[in-house]
């Protein structure tokens, strides 16, 4: 394997390089691509969460000025989006671009209507008429699973789509039998929706002379894109597709997938030859882009005497929507059954989840993606548990940590995952120092006393990250390899483009990657170039969700700078008239020990490589290499964050005062974009605890669809966050990252949520679910004190 | 049906016939074709779109071009002058106050109508003006670290 050598710029806060374009408004994202003879398209929705298609009246919109076109699922003849991950005897109803005899979720695309521009297109969608014969819906999905519920699929009795489980049920079982406590936590875990900034777009364009289609996508992985569209979708040559993700405003996993609206436009620009350009309204973010979590959970925990966890049983009912989105059977049973452990010796798990289909919005991967799922339901039960045995909840997980194991023998948990390294209790005592916990529990006593309502909220978390080895992905279902790819040219100068499968979205590639190199090849930045998101331009790569861009993209990258170094020390001993072991490669020169005035410069060496007048015998001209990295392991990054809150019993508000996070994802390239993730990642935890709820009615009407009624974070309602790490390296990749883009997201939500339940404490309330909102709280402390 | 428009945007005079229903964002990035305004809601809650308007920092979302009739307009790329950063684009760039940058031009306009209000403000001065723009990547942490270098920066000169 692959090591990483020199440390100038690793670890070092760079200044990003791409910002000088985002803060002058130069920024080049898909809505910003103009082409000329471009067309526009609006998609008409069910306004029904499920309803018989009895007619699509098209000829109104026909004859709106401006509009160029009309299709409905009678015309757009294209496979099923496909599903990306299968688990045993799941049922995968077939999932069309536009909907054609029943529709299944509010927002569900139905037709298309092409304008010569956007405003006319959406005339045209206006004046689409459709009949529907409504049908019964359900969001919930325990209540999809009783008799008698509305059935979205004729072949999928119950709307269960799969059941799958995990662990050890008799060892499970026999651990319950001998308990000496056994804690009880029901729980939801409510429905999100992501919102990225940038609302998601596509611009498709159909060259009829060459037969080339070219799609700019909001994609966090355009190779990903190409492959499903061309082979599964469109059924043309993958030779014949060019996906472009150009800047892409945030994506929080809604960006992985393909959707029908991308599908729709590039069947279109095929059939009119025009180019065809999509954007969404928010409206339709909230509609149709694949929203996260929304489980219904029951968890029972068996204590010992000591207060050690014996036993950890969980049944969830995961909410699929009511198709399945890319990946989305992946998110509720291999990212959520696995991470239940958590930081905790736990002898015997056993995970039962019916995977489960409803009249909603398609439902897959959102920031965390499973694992903030099971953190939480582990969490909040650790602060039952507390309570029920009297101990302090900081107290009782320091009891229950898996010791240190740090020397490369990976601790192996009861459900399947072995954590590759791990040194759980500094990251607690640090947080709980540096959110002086103790100091906290005394104003808590005072406060009570007075009236004041302070909360105290800890949670550790683990998380797996850098998917993953492609063999066992495989044999766990996944339609592709998780392996990543990087690609290093360097040129007659020595200047050097890296092309790399993932994707920036926001994470900064174009800086840290680019510190990887130069530190590689002691170069400075200003000579390394990062090309991302273009098919066209790099290799096949799996792209960015999953914290693996640094552990799995950059690996790929310092492989392949690894063999040109090696080329290079070739060339230089071949120049040199020297051995190759008695060069030193520093500074960006190869030098002979001993004799520090003969040397060869990068510049020189990458020269001679294209010049090819003098290389060693038999050596190729050129200098370049690709590397694909197919990591042995995931990577398990940890931490532990405490909040303190204050909550107003008289109003049911909450301030949080307080929130400090303690993460390890091993080494880290650039701590300041390392910062800023955790920042974000926190913002979007927090939220979930306290405020962002996709809310369904029963029978499934969306009734959160808009950012007046989906509460996203502002700036007035967060604290700044106090931030620390401790350092683990990985043993699974060369450079020792374990990641660190989804750790903020994971902790905050049963952090905060623990921080209020324990204000509330005084009024005997155990348990609220989120979002702990003001009307929540305050119905529950005005029950509390009848 | 259309009617015209002049309006002056970062120092250059347009004239345009537009649809009366024609949003002054769309007039700005589809007409002008400034593109550095983004729309991120099309409701007026994200901020993405926040113009300079006669002085004003406005949702270019909430506005038809034509009421814009004869305004002075400054959008994210008349900010820089001379090729010259202004204090708070430095400040985003020196505090990491972005990310994927699509809320940033709205941010950064935002912020520098705040600066104009509160030359020298306070975190949570800071936090309430800034509560009509969202940001999804920061939690807001570095964008407050970013007007406050700018504040401090503009204080200096």
């Amino acid at each position: 394997m692959a090591t990483a050598t020199g440390t100038r710029l690793f670890g070092a806060s760079e200044k990003r390089r791409e910002d000088p374009r985002f803060i002058t408004g130069r920024g080049q994202y898909v809505d910003d691509v103009k082409l000329p003879g471009m067309t526009h398209a609006a998609f008409v929705r069910s306004p029904h969460a499920h309803a018989r298609l009895k007619r699509v009246d098209t000829a109104p919109a026909r004859a709106v000025p401006g509009v160029v076109a009309v299709y409905t699922a009678q015309d757009v003849k294209v496979g099923a989006l496909p599903c990306g991950w299968m688990l045993p005897d799941i049922k995968v109803p077939p999932r069309p671009a536009l909907a054609s005899g029943k529709v299944r979720y509010v927002g569900e695309p139905v037709a298309v209507v092409v304008g010569e521009t956007a405003y006319a297109a959406k005339d045209g969608a206006e004046a689409v008429r459709v009949e529907y014969e409504a049908l019964p819906g359900v969001s919930n999905p325990r209540k999809a699973h009783d008799k008698g519920a509305p059935q979205l699929f004729d072949d999928i009795p119950q709307n269960q789509c799969f059941y799958w489980t995990i662990g050890d049920k008799a060892a499970t079982e026999a651990a319950f039998k001998s308990a000496a406590k056994v804690v009880v936590q029901p729980l939801r875990n409510q429905r999100l929706i992501p919102n990225a900034i940038e609302p998601r777009a596509c611009v498709a364009s159909y060259a009829p002379g060459t037969g080339d289609l070219t799609l700019w996508v909001t994609s966090q992985n355009p190779h990903v894109h190409r492959l499903l569209m061309a082979a599964f979708i469109l059924g043309i040559p993958e030779t014949k597709m060019r996906v472009i993700a150009p800047d892409v405003g945030g994506g929080f996993g809604s960006k992985i997938f393909v959707y029908n609206e991308e599908v729709v436009a590039a069947w279109a620009s095929r059939a009119l030859a025009r180019p065809v350009k999509w954007t969404a309204e928010r409206r339709e973010s909230f509609l149709n882009d694949a929203h996260g979590r929304d489980h219904v959970t029951e968890v029972e925990m068996a204590f010992d005497r000591g207060g050690k966890i014996t036993g950890l049983r969980v049944k969830t009912h995961a909410n699929l929507g009511a198709y399945l989105s890319t990946f989305a059977p992946l998110i509720p049973s291999y990212l959520y059954g696995p991470l239940l452990s958590g930081v905790y010796r736990i002898p015997a798990i056993f995970c039962e989840v019916w995977g489960m289909l409803t009249t909603t919005a398609p439902v897959d991967a959102y920031r965390g993606a499973g694992r903030p799922e099971a953190t939480y339901l582990l969490e909040r039960t650790m602060d039952r548990a507390a309570d029920d045995l009297g101990v302090d909840p900081a107290e009782l997980r320091r009891q229950n940590l898996i010791p240190p194991f740090t020397g490369g023998t990976p601790y192996q948990t009861p459900v399947a995952f072995a954590y590759d390294s791990g040194n759980y209790e500094p990251a607690l005592n640090r947080a709980l120092e540096l959110s002086g916990y103790a100091k906290a529990r005394r104003e808590q006593e005072e406060g009570r006393k007075r009236g004041r309502y302070i909360g105290i909220g800890v949670s550790t978390y683990i998380e797996a990250c850098g998917p993953a080895p492609s063999a066992v992905a495989g044999s766990l279902g996944a339609g592709a390899g998780l392996w990543e790819s990087g690609q290093v040219r360097v040129h007659p100068t020595g200047a050097v483009t890296v092309y790399t499968g993932s994707h920036s979205h926001g994470q900064g590639h174009e800086t840290t990657f680019a510190q990887l190199v130069a530190d590689q090849l002691g170069i400075p930045m200003a000579q390394v170039e990062i090309v991302h998101g273009d098919t066209a331009q790099i290799p096949f790569g799996m792209g960015t969700y999953g914290s693996r861009s640094a552990c799995v993209g950059g690996s790929a990258i310092l492989m392949s700078l690894d063999k040109v170094k090696a080329k290079g020390r070739k060339i230089a001993a071949h120049l040199l008239e020297a051995n190759e072991q008695d060069l030193v490669f520093e500074g960006g020169k190869w030098s002979v020990k001993g004799s520090p005035g003969k040397a060869k410069t990068w510049g020189e060496v990458s020269l001679m490589a294209y010049l090819a007048h003098n290389l060693p015998q038999g050596m190729e001209p050129g200098l370049e290499a690709t590397s694909f990295f197919d990591p042995p392991n995931f990577t398990f990054p940890f931490g532990a964050h405490v909040a303190v809150v204050e909550v107003d019993s008289e109003t049911g508000q909450t301030k949080l005062l307080k929130y400090v996070a303690v993460d390890d994802v091993g080494r880290v390239i650039n701590p300041m974009i390392v910062d800023g993730m955790v920042h974000g990642g926190i913002a979007q935890g927090v939220g979930q605890a306290l405020w962002e709820h996709g809310v369904y009615s029963d029978d499934g009407q969306l009734l959160a669809a808009t950012m007046m009624d989906y509460a996203l974070p502002k700036a007035d309602q967060l604290p700044s966050y106090e931030t620390e790490r401790t350092v683990t390296p990985s043993p699974v990749n060369p450079l020792g990252i374990k990641g660190a883009g989804e750790t903020g997201t994971i902790a905050a939500t049963p952090t905060v949520a623990n921080a209020v339940i324990d204000a509330l404490a005084p009024f005997g309330i155990a348990h609220i679910d989120m979002p702990l909102t003001p009307d929540k709280i305050w119905k529950a402390v005005k029950a509390a004190r009848k | 049906m259309t009617l015209p428009v002049k309006m002056t945007i970062n120092g250059t005079n347009y004239r345009h016939e537009v649809e009366p229903r024609m949003l002054l964002v769309h007039y700005i990035r589809e007409v002008v074709g400034l593109t550095g305004t983004h729309v991120g809601c099309d409701t007026s809650q994200c901020g993405a779109c926040t113009i300079i308007l006669n002085g004003q920092a406005v949702k270019a979302c909430n506005v038809f071009a034509v009421q814009a009739d004869g305004a002075q307009i400054m959008t994210i790329e008349g900010l820089a002058k001379n090729g010259q950063l202004h204090p708070i684009q430095e400040g985003f760039w020196e505090k990491h106050g972005l990310q994927c940058g699509f809320c940033t031009p709205g941010m950064i306009l935002a912020a520098y109508q705040l600066l104009e209000r509160y030359p020298k403000p306070t975190e949570a001065q800071i936090r309430h003006q800034l509560e009509g723009n969202l940001c999804r990547c920061t939690g807001y942490h570095n964008i407050v670290k970013a007007v406050q270098y700018a504040a401090e920066k503009m204080a200096g000169r």
